[in-house]
């Protein structure tokens, strides 16, 4: 059962850091914040794996679930003030 | 928008990349290694757990949360309404998207909402034997509020202004309040007697829970509330 916990426990980290690389590089904005999303909720696990159930909790809630929510408010608003310059520039 | 193309780079900027790339990956082995060679320390959950009949709760991340460190919880309430504060002093809230919303999310919202509300009073409660407390269930009430807010909903989300502004505030100046009104029985800032400890952290709680949901709803509009006859 052990082994099967340390493979979990790898995979894990694995899928942490992997995440995390794609998403610092990621040349659009909106699979940024998705792939943050993602990282967030794979955190959770983590903590859940380190016995810390209120900090997975408050992990899943406050920094995946509404930061994740500002993140894509934020792209939206800025998709949408460059649409508005563009298309102001072009007249 | 928003795409790279990475058709003509010289060589000297990718090396200068590479080398970044390396540095970072030395930097990283380092955090490993320092963090993996620290002595493993026993912490402090035998002292916690031994002080915890006289904290008022049974969890003892709740009894560090809002009575040993009670202090750290209260100024991180007020960087929350600090944060509130700079971002309505920025500018107006962006006006609601144009289309109305879709199927799936008029029909989530109404299946979500009540559940929520109902969800955070249980982590409210059940913050003082196991996971929860006040943030979490802040939490669960903002991501109600932000629910409605996407389904362009305004009436329960935007009560008159003066009743938002005090529900804001009363978190803050509950906890302050509670933390100075137990000077006045002779004891510290924010010490609180084992008597009574389980009914004020209750009620703190509770306040802290409405004022953080309504700030984090208040944050994720992104500005000031918008007065009729302002140009939005």
């Amino acid at each position: 059962m052990t082994e099967w916990l340390w493979l979990l426990d790898a995979g894990l980290a694995l899928a942490l850091l992997a995440a995390a690389a794609r998403l610092v590089v990621a040349p659009d904005l909106f699979e940024a914040v998705a792939l943050f999303v993602v990282f967030g909720l794979l955190m959770t696990l983590a903590w859940v794996r380190l016995s810390a159930p209120d900090i997975a909790l408050a992990e899943a809630a406050l920094s995946t679930g509404f930061t994740g929510a500002l993140l894509v408010a934020a792209v939206a608003r800025l998709n949408r003030q460059e649409r508005e310059r563009t298309t102001d520039g072009d007249e | 928008m928003g795409t790279s193309n990475r058709s003509s780079v010289d060589p000297g900027t990718m090396l200068g990349v590479w080398a970044l790339r390396l540095a970072a990956l030395l930097l990283a082995a380092a955090l490993g290694y320092a963090v993996w060679s620290l002595p493993a320390a026993t912490g402090l959950g035998g002292p916690v757990r031994s002080a915890l009949p006289e904290s008022g709760v049974d969890h003892p991340v709740t009894a560090v949360l809002l009575n040993f460190r009670g202090y750290d919880t209260l100024l991180e309430m007020t960087v929350l309404m600090a944060s509130l504060l700079g971002i309505r002093a920025l500018g107006v809230e962006p006006r609601a998207a144009a289309e109305p919303p879709g199927p799936v999310l008029s029909v989530l919202m109404r299946l979500l909402v009540p559940f929520l509300v109902l969800l955070a009073g249980y982590l409210l409660w059940a913050g003082s034997s196991g996971p929860g407390g006040a943030f979490q269930a802040g939490a669960m009430l903002a991501a109600a509020g932000v629910l409605i807010t996407l389904t362009g909903h305004d009436m329960p989300v935007t009560p008159p202004s003066w009743i938002s502004r005090l529900l804001l505030a009363l978190g803050l100046a509950v906890f302050a309040g509670i933390g100075l009104a137990v000077m006045a029985a002779g004891r510290h800032f924010l010490e609180y007697s084992p008597q009574y400890a389980k009914a004020l952290i209750l009620v703190i709680e509770s306040a802290a829970a409405v004022s953080i949901g309504l700030t984090l709803l208040a944050v994720f509009r992104g500005g000031r509330p918008v007065t009729p006859g302002e140009r939005t």
